[in-house]
């Protein structure tokens, strides 16, 4: 019999995050609502001023929870329902497993990223520059939580610990540090707490590209490095660490 | 016809547990094969490492040719498994269950959705098929379960405890759909009920603290105890003299008494001579597992 991939990659969208939307409304709302609320509060705050970086910061939060719920989504289906082992005694192949499950994610969180381009094509006005370069960071930033969502997912066997620490990594990287308004507003020494952060580098980036923030050409390279290189290392640890079958 | 073979199979996990040690058998991979033991014996370790998702220490393990550990992808072409405690996810309908499992196994979008339907109206869940999940009964909840597996085009299937936790009538109608199952796959069950797998396999293997101590058909396991005969009587009867027989108080006021056909009648002529209330019959699963394993599994085993 041949198989489908593209079938393969649905049934993850189609079971970790339509199904879900589809029969329970009230979760898409939900997921929208968290980086809405922070980009309103942000705007508010500062009279306006910082729309356009609390609009990436939205965008990169958006992204960044996105892999990082993978994590507690992939063991509640795992732990919770077996589902995992069924898939793993069938000839879908842990790649077709989490491209699927990682693409829902993207689903599910695709009403808040539709109102954030709407406001970012509305207020920040992109040139073609900054779309590519917006949409390789968030890439990247997406490719970076998943491969520890994917990782984390592997060894975690309790539900209720695997949500907490969803909440607590998102709230670690993608809402404490300065991703919804500039570094230049974190006092001193905590923006250099913030560096720890793979999430502050992507800001930066983000935030010069719409000139919100200058940056030295050197700066920009480091922030370039640091966010290319995490990325790299993360998903090379997760695909060392990361099992399919159980040992 | 095909075979599942078990050479030396060992697993001992991280914390030194031995799971199971050096576990022997071959079965031909048709009808049911039942495996029986108390909790702990090794069961899931078993059908975890057969169905691919956990890795022996030692050992090998075959399914109609195809190495367990050498060659997954191919023997997962040709497996499914419901896990002990698997669940139907709770904010999917039946319909939606089958039919993701079916993408999942690389089944074409519309192929996919006629055989779910099939599926589904085979085990009598059409009614239920746009239900959600967690609005079914746990026996409903289990059917769907067991229409995923078998919508698909698996002939090996693999179930970890398929009907613990649900009511007799639901677990009977689960044995009948196995039994019609059977009938074009190989069903590879584990199970805590010691009836189930009296009425539903034609091979039992018995798993003690990880050994594989009997395998065979249940009229084999009989040949391989002393005793093939029981009678069961009220303690208070007046046991006529026997020579070659074992006697237990089998349950507070209830003695069972073990032996051969021909002294099995000889006793029951004399008790009904004496006008006692009496039933006699072959040994059942339960005798020859208290026999081989030597232990009550009334005592262990879930009622």
């Amino acid at each position: 019999m041949k198989r489908s991939r593209f079938s393969q990659i649905l049934a993850g969208v189609l079971v970790n995050a339509i199904y879900e939307m589809k029969n329970y409304p009230i979760v898409t709302l939900s997921a929208v609502i968290s980086p809405l609320s922070l980009l309103a509060v942000v705007a508010f705050v500062s009279s306006g001023d910082l729309l356009g970086t609390a609009i990436a910061g939205g965008l990169i939060m958006l992204f960044f929870s996105s892999g990082i719920a993978l994590q507690s989504d992939l063991s509640h289906l795992k732990n919770d329902f077996k589902l995992q082992d069924m898939i793993v005694s069938s000839p879908a192949s842990a790649k077709m497993y989490l491209a699927g499950m990682s693409i829902a994610e993207l689903v599910y969180s695709i009403p808040g990223i539709a109102i954030l381009i709407a406001l970012a094509a509305i207020y920040i006005q992109p040139s073609v520059l900054q779309i590519a370069i917006f949409g390789f960071v968030l890439f990247l930033m997406f490719a970076l939580s998943t491969a520890i969502g994917f990782m984390l997912a592997t060894f975690s066997s309790d539900v209720v610990q695997s949500y907490a620490f969803s909440r607590l990594l998102s709230l670690l990287f993608a809402t404490l540090p300065p991703v919804y308004y500039p570094i230049t507003l974190v006092p001193y020494p905590f923006n250099y707490l913030a560096y720890l952060s793979p999430t502050t580098y992507a800001a930066e980036i983000m935030h010069w590209s719409i000139g919100a923030l200058e940056l030295s050409a050197t700066h920009l390279f480091i922030d370039w490095a640091v966010l290319i290189g995490a990325c790299i290392i993360i998903m090379f640890v997760a695909i060392k660490k990361s099992r399919w079958r159980d040992v | 016809m095909g075979s599942l073979e078990c050479l030396n199979l060992t697993k001992v996990y991280d914390d030194h547990r031995v799971a199971l040690d050096k576990v022997t058998f071959s079965v031909e991979t048709n009808g049911i094969f039942g495996l029986i033991g108390r909790n702990g014996a090794g069961k899931t370790t078993l059908i975890r490492i057969l169905a691919t998702e956990l890795a022996p220490t030692s050992g090998s393990a075959s399914i109609d040719g195809l190495d367990v550990f050498n060659q997954p992808c191919q023997l997962r072409e040709r497996i499914a498994i419901v896990p002990q405690e698997a669940r139907a996810v709770r904010w999917m309908t039946p319909k939606q269950t089958v039919f993701s499992y079916l993408l999942w196994r690389g089944y074409p979008y519309k192929e996919a959705g006629r055989v779910a339907d099939e599926s589904l109206d085979k085990l009598g869940l059409t009614p239920y098929r746009d239900v959600l999940n967690n609005r079914l009964s746990g026996g409903t909840k289990r059917k769907v379960l067991l229409a995923t597996v078998t919508a698909s085009e698996a002939p090996i299937i693999f179930l970890d405890e398929p009907t613990v936790g649900l009511d007799p009538v639901s677990r009977r109608e689960l044995w009948d759909i196995l039994r019609e199952l059977a009938k074009s796959r190989f069903i590879f069950l584990t199970t805590h009920y010691l009836e189930e797998a009296e009425q539903l396999a034609d091979k039992i293997g018995i798993l003690k603290e990880g050994q594989l101590i009997s395998v065979g058909t249940l009229a084999e396991l009989r040949r391989r105890v002393r005793y093939q005969y029981s009678i069961k009587l009220l303690s208070k009867t007046v046991i006529p003299q026997t020579d070659d027989a074992e006697i237990t108080v089998s349950s507070p006021g209830d003695t069972q008494i073990m032996t051969n056909e021909a002294e099995a009648f000889r006793l029951a002529r004399l008790l009904s001579e004496q006008g006692a209330k009496f039933s006699i019959s072959p040994v059942t699963l339960d005798d020859i597992f208290f026999r081989l394993a030597g232990q009550k599994a009334g005592d262990e085993f879930e009622a």
